[in-house]
């Protein structure tokens, strides 16, 4: 089964760029990839960036609306995501708990409809 | 297959509930899809009521199995015809068809089938449904009066959360050893909810109570039988008989409950207390302790007591102390000053009690104080607690005991 792992973390508590801390957290997330790219289940995934470069889009009546920011304040934002393909949830789960950011963050995990 | 005897409706009935489980949780296994399994199952019991009438067949299990399978495969081709999605599922069904179930190898279904509707990831309130429900074989409208809950509303918790183990993936699997220990506390708390449902007089349907406490036993069992050398499950199997012992010296003629102190204990179930004895010494020698142990060491202490006044209230201070390193719960926290009353400190226990916060419209908490006062003589003090203790009260027949008891006390002496 497929499914789409969200992370979603605090942005304000995130480690500045060029700290070691997020070298670190490169370095985790590198071999985190580079594990389940090796053992076959990644389908895909991105990083985003932060929410102040985000851009909300709503269509009302054929009329356009564009407004700066996310669709919710959160205080935890969507931040990457991961798409794989194994067995179960369970398994899921096993590789959702690996992801560095479920240490500080949370990770939802969401099956995907898959249309094929 | 052979037929034999006769049989009325409400036999054939009987048959349906007392297999439904293991068949049910065979087809889960054969279709990979709760809600079809159901559907196929309510097929095979209706076709089996007109089949029937002449005679039951020797094993009824295996012929609702091999009609309810049948009925799967027409189902899924019809929808085939409308649904891509359901021909891979026809071709398997298929080729599963082959080999056909046998009824041993269906217990460990039961086991996978605990496990997947106690899973973490199903909402809590909707694995004590779906459990019994699926594994337990009660019907919707039985669950619902159990748990006082409407009808719809509980149809509509099982259908979501039979929608979220297909969505989301979750798997028909027993756990891994290492696995247990994460997984097994929410299939134990599930048993339990059952049991207490069926155990406490709180609310519900009364004719459906001891068909629960017996069901949550047979759970546990089958967990235990399944998966042995589990502390906490022969703890939690401990616990429910020991409690169960008692159940027929629980209510009057009436239906009344009877307090402990006040039980015939010659109606006390000694064969049942001796088990319940048994399995928590196979338990303790395991040498993994838990909470279900603790409580099921507390009610054999009950259980042993000849009489009311030879109960070992101090050591059962000393477990529930024990027991608040595992739950720290209000509940908990009373029953522990109640004892410490018994043990012969009310003005401690007492203390203990009202340094509780959050059951003040818990009956059993201001009918533990009144006793606590009561002993320390302060009657007029004990009397309001009992009236605020029947204004708490749930039910008819526990404000009719209170009531008693308000009115077994002594005359104020000022």
């Amino acid at each position: 089964m497929k499914y789409a792992l969200l992370i979603y973390e605090d942005e304000s508590s995130q480690p500045t760029d060029g700290s070691p801390e997020s070298a670190e957290r490169y370095q985790q997330y590198g071999s985190f990839t580079e594990d389940i790219r090796s053992t076959g289940i990644l389908l895909g995934g991105e990083a985003l960036h932060p929410v102040d470069t985000a851009t909300s889009v709503r269509v009302r009546r054929k009329e356009r609306s564009v407004t700066d920011g996310p669709f919710a304040e959160t205080k935890e934002q969507l931040g990457g995501f991961y798409l794989i393909d194994v067995e179960d949830l369970d398994r899921a789960i096993d590789v959702a708990s690996r992801i560095p950011g479920a240490t500080t963050g949370c990770v939802e995990v969401r099956p995907l409809i898959g249309w094929d | 297959m052979g037929l034999n005897r006769p049989a009325p409706r409400d036999a054939i009935e009987a048959v349906f509930r007392g297999e439904h489980g293991l068949v049910l949780a065979g087809l889960i296994r054969y279709t990979g899809d709760i809600q079809l399994a159901e559907d196929a199952l309510q097929d095979a019991c209706v076709a089996a009521l007109g089949a029937w009438k002449k005679g039951i067949p020797d094993q009824p299990a295996a012929w609702l199995t091999t009609v309810a399978k049948r009925k799967a495969i027409d189902r899924v081709r019809r929808a085939a015809v409308l649904h891509d999605k359901y021909r891979s599922m026809a071709a398997d069904m298929d080729e599963a068809e082959e080999d056909d179930v046998e009824l041993e190898v269906v217990v460990d279904e039961r086991l996978r089938l605990i496990f997947t509707c106690c899973h973490p990831a199903i909402a809590p309130e909707a694995r004590v449904a779906l459990t019994l429900r699926t594994v337990g074989g009660l019907t919707t409208p039985e669950i619902a009066s159990a748990f006082l809950v409407a009808e719809p509303t509980m149809a509509q918790r099982l259908v979501r959360a039979k929608r979220k183990i297909t969505d989301a993936g979750i798997p028909y699997r027993v756990p891994e050893l290492h696995e247990l220990p994460e997984r097994m506390p929410a299939v134990l708390a599930v048993i339990y909810l059952i049991f207490n449902e069926g155990y406490s007089a709180s609310s519900g349907d009364q004719l459906i109570r001891p068909y629960l406490t017996s069901e949550a036993i047979r759970l546990a069992t089958i967990l235990n039988d399944l998966l042995p050398h589990q502390a906490e499950v022969i703890g939690l199997l401990a616990l429910m008989h020991l409690h169960d012992a008692r159940a027929t010296a629980r209510r009057d003629a009436v239906g009344d409950p009877i307090l402990l102190p006040d039980q015939d204990r010659s109606a006390w179930d000694s064969g049942q207390i001796d088990l319940g004895i048994r399995l928590l010494d196979q338990a303790i020698d395991l040498h993994q302790p838990g909470p279900y142990q603790i409580q099921a060491a507390i009610a054999a202490l009950h259980d042993l007591a000849p009489t009311a006044d030879d109960t070992d209230w101090a050591q059962i201070v000393v477990l529930y102390g024990s027991l608040r390193t595992y739950i720290d719960s209000p509940p908990i926290r009373l029953n522990e000053a109640v004892a410490v009353s018994m043990a012969g400190d009310p003005k401690r226990g007492l203390a203990m009690m009202d340094a509780i916060d959050g059951l003040g419209t818990y009956a059993y908490l201001h009918a533990a104080r009144a006793y606590a006062l009561s002993e320390l003589g302060a009657i007029g003090a004990a009397r309001d607690a009992y009236r605020e203790a029947i204004a708490c009260s749930p039910t008819d027949p526990e404000r009719r005991l209170l009531e008693r008891k308000l009115a077994d006390l002594p005359a104020d002496a000022g």
